[in-house]
């Protein structure tokens, strides 16, 4: 553990499976002592360390709002209104002021559930068939307050931002892309990684980490018409 | 699968036919009363007018006239709608009423009235207008017409709007009730006609009941058509919502429990095992399945391309995330352009040496179209690993099959195919068809 610096991330598990936690929970041990998992540089990395978990919506409310860990990875489907209904009920308990970051981390690829749960504030998203070197770079980029968007969700959201052109605009600032987002975007849906984007755009990896975190809160804030009805209108559950 | 997935609300709209049908109906455009004249004057071919005034001069006999316009009207279905179906114009009306008055003054005038057979006519006139009347009540162009716009408000069950909506009930029982009263006393006239009252009290008194039941007896056979229907279109709705709770039920236990147990078991066995590949097929199957808007490979762009990442996924054990933004209808190029990226997927299964590789498509809308709506410009599609990679320039010989199935593909196709790659730095196939055919104009 020498080459971990600073104290580290404290992770809460919500997820129905107890399976799936007791897996994510050994992956993510392992990758602490495996060390950085490659491509980043050891001084750096943060350890992980899993706080807490709970399996119901009112079990992970209660320990988020008294443990206050750094990072919830949130599980997008539960009984009982699932990872949104946890999120909202957190943020209306510790406030706008709250620290606590959540990635949502999903079985399923529907648009809906994704769009909905990032609306409702979390800062990223990934599919759980997600490597455990990946899933920790994740939760270190979330715990930072950067966003993380998995190839899928870029799509979804180009999607959503694209579905119809001609559609009024309310407000530009909120209601558009630009085309460096779009492109950045793109890039990551092609499946690039930030230093790649950075790489191939000769942008810093800083300013990648901006433009990603300007395309989620546009996809937060906006009042688009077609952000709420696009889901639907594909007709996903 | 036909249906929408749970929630959503079923195709069964009603579809006006885009060409003219020319089967005998009812007009809805220009009609004067119902339809019928102008709906039989277009099917034979002959002036409305004509139609109406052979109606109008038929009423000279015995009533004639109203009882096959009567008749007509409750057995021909209405056309398709055109626009607002406007009552026709007062003045025409009130031209073919004194038409007729005049019909039956000269009737009156020429005497030999027989008015035995001539009430008789018009007694069956009554019952056939009672008929119609509440015939209609239940056709679908009916149940439209009264669901109207509040239908679309709850859309939960259309169906019921149309008994249920306030306006609606309140038409369609007072519809049932003039057709049940016209019908009573056409039954009871009829019955009268035959059985002429008389005699002594008791008898009257029989009779009166006697007639009373032929009255219900005669708005019961009219009307049981009507309800065997209603009846039986609420019970189809009923058992079609009571299936597609059951769907939406079992989708989401197959989702919370079979989805999860497949993605655990890709997470714990060593990617390219058979054990992960089983589950990866089966995963996408499910998927494919419980959430895919229906589209067919055959026929859009985002389907075909999934089914080819997941036939390399089967063949190769490898992982393709597909990522598509926007659709197309497929023709022969795009055809071609999956083949291109299948051929990209599959050259990076077999070389690349990595375990996941991804799989990008996105169809950018050009310039608005001349009609209305606007035509997809250009289909991109990335095909990338993060494997060994090679030198473009030092292999062109030995990957003779990339030249021809990939860059020679999507050449013969007006498309164009480029190949970026380093050795240690993956490779990715770009691959990019103009969707507007290629007007030679300009450059190449």
């Amino acid at each position: 553990m020498t080459e971990t610096s600073g104290p580290p991330l404290r992770v809460f598990l919500v997820d129905d499976h107890a399976m799936f936690r007791a897996g994510v929970r050994a992956e993510l041990a392992a990758q602490l002592t495996a060390g950085s998992g490659g491509n980043s540089d050891p001084a750096e990395v943060v350890g992980i360390d899993v706080v807490g978990e709970a399996a119901t919506v009112p079990e992970a409310v209660q320990k988020i709002v008294a443990m206050q860990p750094d990072v919830v990875l949130l599980d997008v489907h539960m009984p009982d209104g699932g990872g949104r209904a946890v999120l909202e009920q957190v943020r209306q308990q510790l406030g706008t002021g709250s620290t606590v970051r959540f990635l949502a981390l999903s079985v399923s690829d529907a648009a809906e559930d994704v769009i909905g749960l990032i609306r409702a504030g979390a800062r990223g998203y990934v599919t759980k068939s997600i490597s455990s070197a990946e899933l920790a770079a994740a939760i270190r980029r979330v715990a930072e307050g950067d966003a993380v968007f998995s190839p899928r969700l870029a799509g979804f959201v180009l999607d959503a931002f694209a579905a119809r052109p001609d559609a009024p605009v309310v407000d530009p600032e909120l209601d558009q892309l630009t085309n460096r987002e779009r492109e950045v975007l793109r890039l990551l849906a092609r499946g690039y990684a930030y230093k790649e984007i950075a790489r191939e755009l000769y942008i810093s990896i800083k300013t990648v980490e901006t433009h990603v975190s300007n395309v989620l809160r546009k996809l937060q804030m906006s009042n688009r018409y077609e952000l709420s009805r696009w889901a639907a209108d594909r007709r996903l559950v | 699968m036909n249906d929408t997935g749970p929630g959503g609300y079923g195709p069964a709209r009603f579809d006006p036919p885009a060409v003219p049908v020319p089967r005998l109906h009812r007009r809805r455009e220009g009609r004067l009363v119902a339809g019928v004249a102008s709906g039989i004057a277009a099917h034979v071919g002959v002036p409305a007018v004509a139609m109406r005034v052979a109606f109008v001069v038929l009423l000279a006999f015995n009533g004639l006239g109203v009882l096959l316009y009567a008749v007509f009207w409750a057995v021909l279905p209405a056309g398709p709608e055109v626009g607002r179906a406007a009552r026709g114009r007062m003045l025409g009306l009130l031209a073919f009423s004194a038409l007729g008055i005049g019909v039956l003054i000269v009737r009156g005038l020429v005497g030999e009235a027989e008015p035995a057979t001539a009430a008789l006519g018009w007694l069956f006139a009554l019952i056939a207008v009672g008929a119609g009347i509440i015939w209609h009540l239940t056709r679908g162009d009916q149940r439209q017409r009264l669901s109207g716009p509040a239908a679309t408000v709850t859309s939960g069950q259309p169906w019921l709007n149309s008994v249920l909506t306030e306006t609606g009930r309140r038409a369609y029982l007072l519809r049932f009730v003039v057709g049940g009263v016209l019908i009573s006393v056409g039954t009871v006239g009829l019955a009268a006609f035959y059985a002429p009252v008389g005699g002594s009290r008791p008898v009257a008194v029989i009779n009166g009941m006697v007639f009373a039941l032929l009255a219900l007896a005669g708005v019961g056979l009219v009307a049981a058509p009507v309800l065997w229907r209603m009846f039986g279109a609420l019970r189809e709705e009923r058992e079609a919502r009571i299936r597609e709770q059951e769907r939406a039920e079992f989708a989401a236990m197959v989702h919370d429990q079979v989805l999860h147990t497949l993605a655990l078991i890709q997470r714990n066995a060593a990617p390219g095992s058979t054990a992960y590949r089983l589950a990866r097929s089966q995963e996408r199957t499910l998927r494919n399945w419980l959430y895919k808007p229906t589209g067919s490979p055959t026929e859009k762009l985002a389907a075909a391309l999934e089914q080819a990442a997941g036939e390399v996924e089967d063949a190769y054990a490898i992982t393709v995330e597909v990522v598509v933004v926007g659709d197309a209808d497929t023709d022969d190029r795009v055809v071609a352009l999956v083949a291109a990226a299948r051929e990209a997927m599959v050259n990076a299964a077999r070389h690349a040496g990595v375990p996941t590789v991804s799989l990008y498509a996105e169809v950018e809308s050009g310039e608005p179209a001349d009609g209305d709506g606007r035509v997809p410009g250009e289909i991109s599609v990335f095909v990338r690993d993060r494997g060994v990679g090679f030198d473009p320039a030092s292999v062109d010989a030995g990957r003779h099959g990339v030249r021809g199935s990939i860059v020679g593909r999507m050449e013969r196709h007006g498309g164009r195919a480029e190949i970026i790659s380093a050795p240690g730095d993956g490779t990715e196939v770009r691959l990019t068809l103009p969707l507007t055919p290629d007007r030679k104009e300009g450059s190449g």
